[in-house]
């Protein structure tokens, strides 16, 4: 059995895992669809948008190993941390749900990293800022893709209408934790790494209104619930999850295709 | 006694890695080299070994990893090598590097080629709603009377479309 890495919480290691384990659960979740969606095109759509998360991931957790300087690679962050010490969106944990859940999500969660990844491409940080630029030009197909789902959904049946509700009802407690900021935020926002997320906020409120609208849908007041999945306190969903990504690299250390 | 290498055969050893890269198909669109499709962005003679510079398209493009050991196996097949492959992310790939060949290569294939983006254009939000009509021409029989099935095709970089006039589904390169 593989024991866990230590990690050096440092505020610029921390600042990158939030974003690469947001893309990285993400893109597990999303692969939970692959067999899974109500048609097959959407089936490779969402299989095709973790694809893209997970080469996202990949290339943050490379250089979150390269800033954090203990050696650790893209696999040992990936497979090797413990639950605290993974720092993503609690709403990215939840299970997939319905459909209507998953695109409403994925339109939340690719407006967000839209917004964030343009921020990133001027980061301080040559390598970030390189992998933002490629990013952000994926996550718009993200957004777009889903945020069309989402007017489908609104616009479309009653079915599909309580279906979206009920989503959108569910997934709006976790949004404050997109856009709330602690010292780790300050940090980086110092260091000119990236931005606060707290600035992100204005701009997904503009356009998640735009695409609620657009689905005569109305965002549901803001919630007092705060979640913390970012600072590696996580939901109950979370251990399982996990269970499911690192069973293989922790029965077979080091274990390759 | 082994010459070491001039200005001139390390000139020439450039031109013909060039050349051998206009070989090497890409993996998922293989009507495509990987020149046409604007991914290798130099070839640089570094003392003894050549230094091929690619661009990956996708971050979690899944065929940069065959790109890379065919291009380096192509090199050593050719004689040309030592080689190594240095992937650079930025500035980001963008459809509109895939050649002019590429794109008539594209379209005789059957996939319809990318529209040319404004580089550094912001794209707002657009809902494309059921049925709404896009000015995609068919590769098949040329008419722009076409619908858009679904934003990922059988990879990330494509598009399913259906040509209203031919009745045929056919993918769309899309511009990114």
């Amino acid at each position: 059995m593989q024991s866990s890495i230590e990690i050096d919480r440092t505020p610029a290691t921390q600042y990158l895992l939030r974003v690469a384990d947001t893309c990285l659960i993400l893109a597990q979740r999303l692969g939970e669809w692959c067999g899974h969606a109500p048609v097959l095109e959407e089936d490779i759509a969402m299989a095709n948008i973790a694809l893209d998360l997970v080469g996202q991931a990949r290339a943050l957790l490379t250089r979150a190993g390269q800033i954090e300087g203990r050696l650790h690679d893209e696999d040992q962050l990936a497979f090797l941390r413990s639950e605290r010490d993974y720092f993503n969106l609690t709403l990215v944990e939840l299970p997939r749900g319905d459909f209507a859940f998953s695109v409403l999500r994925n339109a939340m969660v690719a407006t967000w990293m839209k917004l964030l990844w343009e921020r990133l491409s001027d980061s301080s940080d040559a390598e970030l800022a390189a992998i933002a630029g490629k990013a952000l030009k994926e996550a718009r197909y993200h957004q777009q893709h889903s945020a069309d789902w989402v007017v489908r959904l609104g616009d479309g049946t009653a079915e599909s209408r309580l279906r979206i509700e009920a989503a959108l009802s569910e997934l709006w407690r976790y949004v404050p934790e997109m856009f709330d900021c602690d010292e780790i935020d300050e940090e980086a926002s110092a260091m000119k790494l990236g931005p606060l997320w707290s600035d992100l906020k204005p701009d997904w409120q503009s356009e998640m209104g735009q695409i609620l609208s657009e689905a005569r849908l109305s965002a549901p007041k803001e919630s007092a619930f705060q979640s913390d999945g970012k600072r590696g306190r996580h939901s109950e969903h979370m251990g399982y999850i996990l269970a499911d990504m690192q069973y293989l690299q922790r029965a077979y250390p080091g274990g390759v295709w | 006694m082994i010459e070491a290498p001039t200005e001139t055969t390390q000139a020439a050893r450039v031109r013909a890695a060039w050349d051998v890269l206009d070989t090497v198909l890409d993996p998922e669109v293989p009507a495509l080299s990987v020149r046409d499709l604007g991914i290798v962005r130099d070839v640089l003679a570094q003392g003894d070994a050549l230094e091929i510079i690619l661009t990956p398209t996708y971050s979690g493009c899944p065929a940069t990893e065959v790109i890379e050991h065919d291009v380096l196996a192509a090199i050593d097949a050719a004689g040309l090598g030592p080689a190594s492959v240095t992937l650079r992310r930025a500035p980001a790939w963008s459809s509109d590097w895939i050649s002019a060949e590429g794109r008539k290569k594209l379209a005789a294939y059957g996939i319809a080629p990318p529209h040319v983006l404004a580089v550094g254009e912001a794209v707002p939000i657009r809902f494309f709603g059921r049925g709404r009509k896009h000015e995609v021409a068919c590769p098949r029989c040329g008419s722009h009377h076409t619908e858009r099935l679904s934003a990922f095709g059988s990879t990330a970089c494509k598009a399913l479309y259906r040509c209203l006039a031919c009745q045929e589904p056919f993918e769309y390169f899309k511009p990114i």
